[in-house]
């Protein structure tokens, strides 16, 4: 994010060898220092070795799965993974964040696209303690106080839609999967409720939202959940 | 003859002959005169000779009989260990097919061969167990003694005087393809059994008294003798039929034998079949219903009675009439019969005249130029009165006896009070009047009754002098008379008209249910709906419990669920010997008598397609016709199968066709979808190097609309082959509209640019269960469509909304362009079609995909017109609301 601090480092796991140049390309002009792996095994094994700050894995792996890959790495490391697919595989794409892949990007995709999921991955997690005051657009929420105001005017949220917002800005710029979201705020009897998600979200948008119709800031993934995008 | 070229007929049979024993195991008979030979000694050391050459064997069954040598011999050999079956409390050993099956050596050991099954094994008899092992194609070695063998089983009792039980019937051992005699002198066998080889202990006594007795054993070799050389010659009339003919076949001669529920019937049908086998004849077992239903055990005796006849090689054949003479002619001159078998009848003058003349008289009288032997039955045959085998069983004769008994009373009673007005004589007639009425509702028996009984009351208490028998007056003594006969003849004629009558409505009601079965076969549209017909009516028809199994294509068998019941494990296993064998099964046969279904094979052209099963009441029987019906009912079955079949095979001729035109039109489209845009890629590649800024920018936007253009091809390929494997598997869940309709516009991107674009989306919308990514495509597709089919400039429209009264959702996406060509509107949705106005782009695929989609989640798709112009296409979505959110 910041070319002058020593360069992040990127692990690219894909055994293309021309998206592996892409990315690569890509990553270095926006300044992150890139390494290759053409395979999981490899993959995982460069990952212990240089511990990077960032993976992008590719799901389909000759040798072992990404979803496999995820699985053993979510075991001993929290390094944040992006995962590239290819369109219709949304059951996948699912399993792969709910395996622990932080974001995902589906094949093919743009430069922009990526930079920007990147950049949001590699910010650190943010949590409710080191951040008091969360803004996006014209919203700003006060976590201490439990205070969400839109141009300065208070907001009135049910605590479900307070919990619904602050889940989306905890992982700012990140996709949250229906199924987080319901086990978070309803428990994980509740992950076939999607409807009561629906429900509150169109609520939600209704009072942060200039357009709820057309939303800026809360984001729908088709078929996967919601992302909060701050511009 | 002139023509010294082989009898194509009889080469034709050789060949199958031969045909069907390379399949089959090799099957050798070790025979001999008696107990005691050395049989299975014999096949013992045989064995141990295959073994040394490398043979893979192993015995199935080998009784020792504790006998020292023979139990020697068997310790060196493989053993494959016996089945325990336990029956009333006593643990019987059996030779364990399944495992033989299963182990699957080349040869294996089956003693005895004549052997009866312990009750509940597969086959009531040992040698159907192997013949069984030889059409798994495995050898079998056995053992057999000359009173055993079917045709010589009435020789040997003659012989002995002892009854012989088990017997093996005379085609099977034709599969045999070596007999080997086991011979022994008689002295050294009773010598043998002096020292305790045969019989140990008392048994060896009471044996040599009966059984072994030195004149007994003399016949009995040379029987056995005569056998094995019997058959050596039929050996070489076979080898020589296929050689050039030489002598005049007999086989112009065929015999005829009347085949009933009388025990003494089991004597006749081997006498004709030895009869046959002498003259090289073939022979035909007949048996002839009438309306008159046997009692159960008849019943069951006839049905032993033609399974011997079918076993022996005779050729079964059922029909139905109520004059059996008459039938028994109709037969024999429709199968060219030479010579009809009748057994000698012991039954009295007058009991014939009874049942409607003498059966053996008439058939002389019809029987023309056709020869007929009279054939004396034995009494020892069997204990069964000789009625059983006539006596017809009405429904309720006790209640039909009940109600003559009832009416003779109230006339009588009438009569009595009448008596002093009308006279004896007018009582008379109303007494006749009674009788026949009766005969209308009643029996012949009882009807009988009615007419003695009435007889002797109005003689009695009527005609003077009352109160005794006597008659003074001739003219009363000739009226009397003249009333018996016609009281008589009365019941006797209508008894018959009606049996007429019910045997017509019989075969009427036969008739109908056939029609009836092949109207609606031929009404049903498919192999389900026939089957669900025809079992219906089948069970309804034999008031019983019907299924149907059906081969699945992976050699196994499936029940259909049009079936009223469902097979247990054991009846499924029924079910399957049936399908393989190709053979009926279960009750009424001689294969697993002991099930309670009736198991009939569809076989057609020698495929068995699967089995149909009645289970009917164990108390209920099902008669012959009733079981010609089922099998009718099971070809017609097989029939519709077939054509199933038939329909199935030119369907996937046609969609093999259909592919091979898509492939082609799919290769032209694909070829030319892909070419242009990898043109533009490359040709933009190669010039970005050399151009200057400006131009690099213009560079940079072809190929990004080259590569979006590239990307929707491969997407719409994909999305049209998960749709056509059957892959695609909507995940339904709650969708929002306005997400969707956001989607599907970022989705479509610039391809909308210089489209006036408008949305109308209610606000309060609900939500509603769909496939949001599979939406998202169709809704973006159909926008896609609009922008790709309608001049720049036109605007498109995107409209959602709730159809309330028909509860569904429905999107809408409408345009201003020129609308849709009449041509285009059948096949609007087949894929590979394209607007002949298109511009550039597209396989035609997008409204095929829209489609396949839409439907996959329950909905459907319509185009039409837009009114003041244009095309309108609208989407239907199923709509149901979901449960109340709680507000938190």
């Amino acid at each position: 994010m910041n070319p002058v601090s020593p360069a992040k480092e990127i692990l690219v796991v894909d055994d293309e060898v021309q998206i592996r140049r892409l990315l690569r390309l890509t990553l270095e002009a926006a300044g992150y220092a890139v390494r290759e792996a053409d395979g999981g095994r490899a993959g995982l094994d460069e990952i212990i070795r240089r511990a990077p700050d960032l993976v992008v894995l590719d799901l389909g792996l000759p040798d072992l799965g990404g979803l496999e890959v995820l699985r053993q790495l979510r075991g001993w490391s929290r390094v944040p993974v992006l995962i590239l697919t290819v369109r219709a595989e949304e059951t996948e794409k699912i399993a792969a964040l709910d395996a622990g892949a932080d974001d995902y990007l589906t094949k093919p995709f743009g430069a922009g696209e990526l930079n920007a999921r990147v950049r949001a991955m590699l910010r650190r997690a943010p949590t409710e303690s080191d951040q008091a005051i969360a803004t996006f657009g014209d919203v700003s929420v006060d976590f201490s106080a439990r205070v969400v105001r839109r141009q300065g005017a208070e907001v009135k949220l049910t605590p479900r839609e307070y919990g619904l917002l602050k889940i989306l800005l905890l992982h700012r710029g990140k996709v949250v999967t229906h199924r987080q979201i319901l086990r978070e705020l309803w428990g994980p009897k509740s992950e076939e409720n999607t409807h009561y998600l629906r429900v509150h979200m169109t609520h939600l948008r209704q009072k942060v939202e200039a357009d709820p119709h057309r939303p800026r800031h809360l984001k729908t993934e088709s078929g996967i959940g919601y992302r909060l995008v701050e511009e | 003859m002139p023509d010294p070229r082989p009898d194509p007929d009889a080469l034709l049979a050789s060949l199958h002959r031969d045909e069907a024993r390379a399949r089959r195991g090799r099957l050798k008979i070790f025979f001999g005169m008696s107990p005691g030979v050395g049989k299975t000694y014999a096949m013992l050391r045989a064995a141990h000779q295959q073994l040394l050459d490398g043979v893979d064997l192993a015995v199935g069954i080998v009784e020792t009989h504790g006998r020292r040598e023979t139990e020697a011999l068997l310790a060196g050999l493989p053993i494959i260990p016996r089945i325990r079956i336990e029956h009333r409390g006593i643990e019987l050993t059996e030779l364990d097919l399944e495992a033989v099956l299963v182990r699957q050596p080349t040869l294996v050991l089956v003693d005895e061969f004549a052997h009866t099954n312990a009750p509940g094994s597969r086959h009531p008899k040992r040698f159907q167990d192997v013949v069984e092992l030889l059409d798994a194609g495995i050898d079998v070695f056995t053992t057999l003694n000359v009173q055993h063998v079917e045709s010589r089983a009435d020789a040997v009792r003659q012989i002995t005087g002892a009854p012989v039980h088990e017997t093996v019937p005379d085609p099977i051992l034709d599969l045999a393809n070596e007999i080997e005699l086991v011979d022994l002198t008689p002295e050294a066998l009773r010598e043998r059994l002096a020292e305790g080889k045969v019989y140990l202990g008392e048994r060896a006594a009471t044996a040599a008294e009966n059984f072994f007795k030195d004149t007994h054993l003399t016949a009995l070799r040379e029987l056995a003798l005569r056998f094995v050389a019997e058959r050596v010659d039929s050996r070489l009339r076979e080898l020589r039929g296929t050689g050039p003919v030489k002598a005049v076949w007999r086989s112009g001669e065929r015999l005829l034998v009347a085949v009933g529920p009388s025990p003494s019937s089991l004597q006749l049908v081997r006498w004709t079949r030895r009869m046959a086998a002498a003259q090289g004849a073939a022979w035909v077992a007949v048996s002839i219903e009438s309306s008159r239903s046997l009692a159960p055990e008849a019943q069951r005796r006839l049905e032993q009675n033609l399974a011997l006849a079918r076993e022996l090689g005779g050729e079964v054949v059922m029909t139905h009439d109520e004059d059996i003479a008459k039938a028994l002619v109709r037969v024999a001159l429709q199968r060219n019969a030479t010579q009809i078998v009748l057994g000698k009848s012991r039954r009295p003058r007058w009991l014939a005249w009874v049942a409607g003349g003498n059966l053996n008289d008439r058939v002389i009288r019809l029987s023309g130029s056709i020869d007929v032997y009279l054939v004396p039955a034995e009494r020892a045959a069997g204990k069964i009165s000789p009625r059983l085998d006539w006596l017809p069983v009405e429904r309720s004769p006790g209640r039909e006896y009940g109600e003559v008994a009832a009416v003779l009373a109230a006339l009588t009673l009438a009569g009595w009070m009448l008596m002093p007005h009308s006279g004896y004589l007018a009582i008379g007639l109303f007494y006749l009047v009674a009788v026949i009425v009766l005969s209308l509702r009643v029996g012949r028996w009882p009807v009988l009754a009615a007419g003695v009984g009435s007889a002797l009351a109005w003689d009695y208490l009527f005609i003077p002098p009352t109160f005794t028998i006597a008659i003074y007056k001739l003219e009363d003594g000739l009226m009397f008379g003249a009333y018996i006969v016609v009281a008589l003849v009365a019941g006797q004629l209508t008894a018959r008209i009606r049996a007429q009558e019910r045997n017509e409505r019989l075969r009427e009601e036969r008739a109908t249910a056939l029609f009836h079965l092949t109207q609606a076969l031929a009404a049903a549209r498919s192999l389900d709906e026939g089957a669900f017909a025809a079992l219906r009516q089948a069970d309804s028809l034999f008031s019983a419990q019907c299924a149907l199994l059906l081969n699945d294509g992976a050699n196994a068998l499936t029940p259909h669920f049009a079936g009223s019941f469902t097979l247990s494990d054991k009846e499924r296993g029924v079910a399957d010997w049936a399908w393989r064998n190709r053979r009926k099964a279960g009750r009424f046969t001689d294969t697993l008598p002991s099930a309670e279904g009736f198991f009939i094979p569809l076989v057609r052209e020698d495929r068995s397609l699967g089995v149909l099963v009645i289970r009917v009441p164990a108390e209920a029987a099902l008669t012959l016709a009733q079981r010609d019906l089922a099998e009718s009912f099971a070809l017609q079955l097989a029939l519709l199968v077939e054509g199933e079949q038939f329909r199935a095979a030119g369907e996937r001729e046609k969609l093999l066709a259909e592919s091979e035109k898509l492939h082609r039109t799919l290769l032209d489209g694909v070829s030319h979808e892909l070419k242009t845009p990898l043109a533009v890629l490359s040709a933009a590649a190669e010039n970005m190097a050399l151009a200057d800024s400006p131009t690099r920018d213009r560079l940079a936007g072809e190929i990004q609309t080259a590569t979006r253009r590239l990307h929707r091809l491969v997407n719409n390929l994909l999305d049209q082959t998960r749709l056509e494997s059957g892959a695609l598997r909507p995940k339904l869940d709650w969708c929002d509209a306005h997400d969707l309709v956001n989607a599907a516009v970022e989705n479509v991107g610039e391809a909308l640019v210089g489209h006036p674009f408008e949305t109308d989306v209610p606000a309060e919308i609900p939500l509603f269960r769909a496939d949001f990514a599979l939406m998202e495509q169709v809704i973006s597709n159909l926008i896609l469509n609009a922008a790709l089919h309608t001049p720049p400039g036109t605007p498109i429209f995107l409209a959602a909304g709730m159809d309330g009264a028909k509860a569904r959702v429905f999107f809408t996406v409408a345009d201003r362009g020129p609308g849709l060509p009449a041509a285009m509107r059948d096949r609007l949705f087949k894929k590979f079609q394209r607007g002949d106005a298109a511009k550039a782009g597209g396989l035609g695929l997008g409204l095929s995909i829209i489609r396949g989609f839409v439907a996959a989640q329950g909905g459907e798709v319509v185009a039409g017109e837009n009114p003041g112009g244009g095309a309108v296409f609208t989407v239907y979505l199923p709509f149901t609301a979901h449960s109340v959110v709680p507000v938190e």
